[in-house]
């Protein structure tokens, strides 16, 4: 506000004339930042009962992120050296991961497949897999010992056995290619036209390098545990579990499209289009038939899986029980799915988007965490403060989503680039 | 929309970019190994409990004052883990219950596996398998992800917990440096009982069967740690099976690196055989006919 205050003689001055630079930046950041609003105004509209709530367990979850560079990852978290990660990874990255896979499965129906019928969802779906990645990488960076050194994998010393190693150079560079994936919007909100035009041009080739990224990190993200025989319970340890993670991924994405379809269509109403509006029952009916083929897969696999290792023995233990709540669960999804297609059930396949949600993290939460040393006869699973920081950085997530969707055109195409696809 | 000269341009510098980026996804090689590495042959029939060899370890590596003094005997009430922020010392020795009572004590601490599981799950690179045989780790490198643990099948390499600044991997290293120097490890050289031998890995599997041959009544036909996963570098052989001393059960005879070898080889297929597909797909469905794609790049030009 200062630069107002400095600037007011030279106002007078020009009074007649063209606007001044700093009239130039005020406009833009009340048109770009402020929603249009004065100041004063956009705050008001920030002060809301929910923001409150918003605002108080990020600052709560902050302080103990601050904590935990203070003292150690012992003051926040339960990882111990039997069960060296928690729920920092299981959510951040073993979980976060296979649902930020939308970005590639809807941009490559979109742009390499050419399903013009999910254009309206393509910008949204890729920013969601952009955030995913991102705060994927913020949990990592809380998580690791010295994460000052988040960037050795890339450039000072190379384990090339390691299948971490893989891990970090995808999501290095995934993060980079949804970036610029995304770049379209963000260029159009700046009014950028010739430089939108480059991002745009780059579309096939970002898509297709990203899907040979994320095939590979999607089944690494599981394939890490096959190092661990003896810890991973057999009901979930089997040589085709890459694959397993990677199919499931293609589940996760497409239900998370679905349920956050319905949920901006409701939320988000102002900002999207008619047509974006328009097309949601279409396009969740055509997610519901995808989802459900995925889902048949990945059931099928995974019983043969079960199977081929010998594992169906451990039935008859508690954790053997937990599994059926499990395969249980994720074995009806792909019959509700097709249900609800045939009878075009829309709330149906949303409701069904939903337990695929649920699934996929129980089956995620299983792999990595609640199942993880079944031998060990003591496991602590978490600390009530790691579920707070989880709980924090997700409440940023969203909001940093909200701020993006509600400045640049993500829901709707931008009024001077309507119509070019992207 | 995309000319097909872009896309090739684009499609061909991913291609490229495959074939370059491909080298970050070689497998782990068979182990060869130094033929002449060293190793240790613990003796459970020898040890009689006196954890000098936790105490030398102690003053060895600098490592914290211990919380109770390395003579106290009451620690043997619990299973002990290697974990320096619980007993101050790379090593523990537990008791353990043998036939007829008597106790039977076994020392833990990293078994310097020949292909060891902790080395291959390292991204940077920092864990290493020595050429003299322990397996070391440089803390220049380190960057705390502590995916070595996950891996390790003995449970062996613990994490500073508490530092914020500079938390280490903390395991045995097998008095790296003294061997360098021409010494023997610390724990070996304190102990009274010579239950402890260094030595020549391949030297000390034959000292060990000779011990077995010698007094079959005495010990279990079993050299453990000569096959286990994939062989180890610390070897132990006993009176009473090994299951009854804590050791896992489960870790088989293959080494560990080759249970992700296979994956890792799928690297170069699915970088090479996704950009063939989806390009010849994109390819194959937007292609004009001819005429059409003239006439349209001439009105480019006149815009």
């Amino acid at each position: 506000m200062n630069e107002y205050a400095g600037d007011y003689i030279e106002k007078q001055i020009h009074r007649q004339d063209e606007p001044s630079n700093s009239e130039i930046i005020g406009k833009w950041v009340k048109d770009k930042i402020f929603l249009g609003l004065p100041l004063k105004e956009y705050l008001k509209t920030l002060i809301t009962p929910l923001n409150i709530f918003a605002g108080i367990i990020v600052f709560a979850g902050l302080v103990l992120i601050l904590l935990r560079f203070i003292f150690g990852l012992e003051m926040v978290t339960e990882a111990s050296n039997e069960q060296p990660w928690g729920l920092f990874l299981t959510w951040g990255l073993f979980s976060g991961v296979p649902f930020s896979a939308s970005g590639f499965v809807i941009g490559t129906a979109v742009y390499i497949f050419g399903l013009k019928k999910y254009q309206p969802i393509v910008r949204n779906a890729i920013l969601l897999g952009f955030l995913g990645y991102l705060f994927a990488v913020v949990f990592l960076m809380i998580d690791l010992g010295r994460p000052w050194r988040i960037y050795y994998p890339m450039f000072i010393s190379f384990g090339t056995a390691s299948v971490m190693f893989l891990v970090a150079w995808h999501v290095a560079l995934y993060l980079s290619v949804q970036f610029l994936e995304f770049s379209p919007s963000i260029l159009a909100w700046l009014n950028q036209g010739k430089i939108r035009k480059i991002a745009v041009s780059m579309t096939l080739g970002l898509t297709i390098f990203g899907v040979m990224l994320s095939t590979l990190h999607q089944s690494a993200l599981s394939a890490m545990f096959l190092l661990a025989p003896g810890k991973v319970h057999p009901l979930w340890y089997t040589s085709y579990l890459p694959w397993l993670a990677f199919i499931s991924a293609i589940g996760a994405a497409l239900a998370l499209m679905i349920v956050v379809t319905k949920l901006t269509a409701v939320f988000f109403k102002h900002r999207a289009s008619p047509h974006y509006l328009e097309s949601v029952d279409e396009i969740t009916l055509g997610l519901g038939t995808a989802s459900s083929f995925v889902l048949f897969t990945y059931l099928g696999l995974r019983l043969i899986s079960i199977t081929h290792e010998g594992a169906w023995k451990y039935l008859d233990s508690s954790i053997g029980q937990w599994f059926l709540v499990e395969i249980i669960l994720l074995a009806i999804l792909p019959f509700l799915y097709y249900y609800g297609v045939q009878k075009r059930k829309v709330g149906l396949i949303q409701f069904t988007g939903m337990l695929t949600i649920i699934g996929i993290f129980l089956n995620r939460f299983n792999l990595t965490l609640i199942t993880f040393n079944w031998q060990l006869p003591h496991r602590e699973l978490f600390f009530w403060r790691e579920a707070l920081v989880v709980v924090a950085v997700v409440i940023i997530e969203v909001l940093v989503y909200r701020w993006i969707v509600n400045r640049m055109p993500v829901l709707a195409d931008h009024p001077d680039f309507v119509g070019d696809g992207h | 929309m995309i000319s097909r000269r872009d896309f090739l341009k684009v499609g061909g510098s991913i291609v490229a970019w495959s074939i370059v980026g491909s080298e970050h996804a070689v497998a782990a090689e068979d182990f060869t190994g130094n033929p002449d590495r060293v190793g240790m042959l613990t003796d459970t029939t020898r040890c009689i409990g006196c954890r000098r060899c936790e105490a030398a370890c102690n003053k060895a590596n600098k490592l914290p004052e211990a919380k109770t003094s390395f003579e106290d005997t009451t620690v043997f009430e619990e299973k002990r883990k290697p974990y320096v922020a619980d007993v101050q010392s790379y090593t523990a020795v537990n008791r353990y219950e043998g036939e007829d009572g008597k106790p039977v004590y076994r020392k833990l601490q990293c078994m310097h596996c020949d292909e060891p599981a902790c080395v291959s799950a390292c991204p940077v690179a920092a864990m290493k398998k020595s050429k003299e045989g322990p397996v070391v780790w440089d803390e220049k490198l380190c960057i705390g992800c502590r995916y070595c643990i996950t891996a390790c099948p003995f449970y062996v390499p613990a994490f500073e917990y508490s530092s914020a600044f500079e938390p280490k991997i903390q395991k045995c290293f097998m008095c790296h440096q003294r061997i360098k120097d021409g010494l023997i490890p610390a724990c070996a050289e304190a102990c009274p009982v010579e239950a402890i031998t260094f030595g020549k890995r391949k030297d000390l599997i034959k000292a060990a069967k000779q011990r077995i041959w010698g007094e079959p009544d005495k010990y279990i036909d079993h050299v453990y740690g000569e096959e286990e996963a994939g062989g180890t570098g610390w070897m132990y052989i006993s009176g009473v099976p090994f299951e009854k001393l804590g050791f896992p059960e489960n870790v088989g005879i293959t080494s560990y690196p080759k249970l992700t070898k296979d994956f890792l080889s799928m690297v170069n297929l699915t970088l090479v055989s996704w950009p063939a597909l989806l390009g010849g797909f994109y390819l194959a469905s937007h292609q004009k006919p001819h005429a059409e794609h003239k006439e349209e790049s001439v009105k480019e030009e006149h815009k």
